[in-house]
């Protein structure tokens, strides 16, 4: 009885010290990655082909992500507030949602779904085939070659990749709300004026910066604590986008209570 | 027994070196040195040490107790930016190749040309080409990505991007693992032909290996470990005639 109570609180024990072990890689892992970050030489060309690559993986996704919530979002507006006439609110009311939220949320987990993804992938591949001691050996930092271009690529793309959402989800709403819903298109997007601050914009942005450094430092440590052949590059890629997805959306309710007091 | 203090004999010398990874101890109180100007191969059975001993030299990994010294540094005992400065004197071709897989043969081979020389694009071309030529890599080849070589083909890659920095210690993980036996004297005899070229300049190759017919025919020293303790270390011909039960029995194999 004592020897299963004992075993019990042993095993309790090694699961805190995996998990504070595991935080204080993390934790290590990314003060190097900001260390390496300001130290020359700057890799820019590395820098814009992590951009042109994330926007490019993701960009289809995106339109297509970002259409069909706008226009979702019109008709759920108008159904569930046809008794009460909102047809002038509808148009505002998609702008600061997806200002706010949607864009730079649904950005972000699509971008940590497939960019998240593919740094694990690419930077665990890289390791299971010493490809990184490879880089080590002939001098270079393997931090500052491989994670820095794409946290700071993820830091850049998102935002852009969450505007782009904005707009074109603004505009799947706008096709609805004029064209299938009659609504008058002068009211459709006259109280945006009135209703929308730019600092919701700027939240939104924020958001969508933070995240794109969440999901960075996620998918490239993901990535460099791959172990043991192919199956282990499959559990870090799975691990990068499931906690990619999940501080998306954790931090994203702590960014807004913190944002509401300084906007 | 040898005298392992002498700089002016041994580029890479061990002084007390110990390894522990954890609890688990890894190598036992090492000392000895690599010869320099020589191939040395360093040879033992699956897990005797070999490749942490290899990571120790190039610094990937730092001693639990006592002192690697490569030249003349304690390459423990140097800053990480200095050490990164210094890994530019070794020149390595790992087990499987480790070409970069986003890059050509030829991108491969210049990329530390790119990294760490002032050289014009021209003069980047001819020393890749000729590296290449030398290596027994032809010029389609060479524009193609490692995934569409052979595992041959990706060794030789591998060596002249080791060699492109020319560098004073070439070291070889299991040069020859996973090819077959025609292409692993190939590759045994480009290993010596590139030590015979940069010999006259105290160049130093150390080779990894559990092959150990390539290993007598290829070798001036052998350095037998095993469990973490060097068991002998001679050249090839006392290594032949050693009475040590273990290389025997090796040598029976
Ligand atoms: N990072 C590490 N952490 C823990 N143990 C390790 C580590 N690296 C190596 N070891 C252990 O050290 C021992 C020696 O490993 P090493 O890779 O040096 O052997 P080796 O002689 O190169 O073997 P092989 O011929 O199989 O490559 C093995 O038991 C291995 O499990
Ligand atoms: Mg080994």
């Amino acid at each position: 009885m004592l020897a299963f109570f004992e075993k019990r609180i042993t095993n309790l024990g090694e699961t805190v010290m995996d998990l504070l072990n595991g935080l204080g890689s993390f934790t290590n892992f990314t003060l190097r990655t900001i260390f390496w970050t300001f130290k020359p030489p700057f890799r820019f060309k590395l820098l814009f082909d992590q951009i042109y690559f994330m926007g490019n993986k993701s960009i289809f996704i995106i339109f297509l992500t970002s259409s069909f919530t706008g226009m979702v979002f019109a008709i759920q507006i108008y159904l569930g507030f046809k008794a009460i006439n909102t047809d002038s609110f509808i148009g505002p009311l998609v702008a600061i949602a997806m200002a706010k939220e949607l864009a730079p949320v649904l950005t972000g987990l699509v971008v940590a779904g497939r960019c998240g993804a593919a740094m694990a992938a690419q930077i665990g591949s890289m390791k299971v085939t010493e490809q990184i001691d490879a880089l080590e050996v002939m001098g270079i930092n393997s931090y500052q070659y491989l994670a820095v271009p794409r946290i700071l690529g993820a830091m850049i793309s998102m935002p852009m990749l969450s505007a782009i959402f904005l707009i074109v989800g603004y505009g799947g709403s706008w096709v609805i709300g004029v064209k299938l819903l009659q609504i008058d298109p002068i009211l459709y997007t006259q109280k945006i004026s009135d209703l929308m601050r730019l600092g919701m914009v700027a939240e939104g942005l924020i958001k969508a910066t933070v995240f794109g450094y969440l999901i960075g430092i996620i998918g490239t440590y993901q990535g460099f604590r791959v172990e043991g052949g192919a199956e282990g590059v499959g559990k870090g890629t799975n691990m990068a986008v499931v906690w990619g997805m999940i501080t998306v959306l954790v931090v994203d309710y702590f960014l807004t209570s913190f944002l509401a007091k300084i906007l | 027994m040898i005298n392992y203090t002498n700089e002016e004999i041994f580029s890479v010398r061990f002084k007390n070196l110990s390894k522990s990874f954890g609890e688990a101890k890894i190598l036992y109180d090492l000392n000895f040195g690599i010869h320099r100007g020589k191939i040395t191969t360093i040879l033992g059975f699956s897990g005797a040490g070999k490749t942490t001993l290899m990571k120790l030299i190039l610094g990937l990994i730092l001693p639990t107790e006592g002192e690697v010294i490569v030249l003349d540094t304690v390459i423990n005992k140097i800053g990480e930016l200095e050490l990164r400065e210094f890994r530019r004197n070794f020149g390595m071709v790992f087990q499987y190749a480790a070409l970069f897989d986003f890059l050509t043969s030829f991108e491969n081979v210049a990329f530390p040309l790119r990294e760490f020389t002032k050289m014009s694009e021209e003069e980047i071309k001819e020393k890749v080409l000729s590296l290449l030529d030398s290596t027994g890599i032809s010029i389609e080849a060479a524009y193609r990505l490692p995934s569409e070589l052979s595992g041959g083909m990706r060794k030789r890659v591998g060596l002249a991007r080791g060699l492109a920095l020319d560098p004073h210690i070439m070291l070889y993980d299991e040069p020859t693992s996973g090819l077959d036996p025609i292409t692993t004297h190939v590759v045994y005899d480009l290993m010596r032909d590139t030590h015979r070229r940069n010999e006259h300049r105290g160049f130093t190759s150390i080779i990894i290996s559990h092959d150990i017919h390539a290993t007598l025919k290829y070798s001036d020293y052998i350095v037998f470990m095993e469990k973490g303790r060097v068991v002998e270390h001679l050249d090839v011909e006392s290594f032949k005639k050693s009475e040590n039960p273990v290389i025997r029995r090796f040598l029976e194999l």
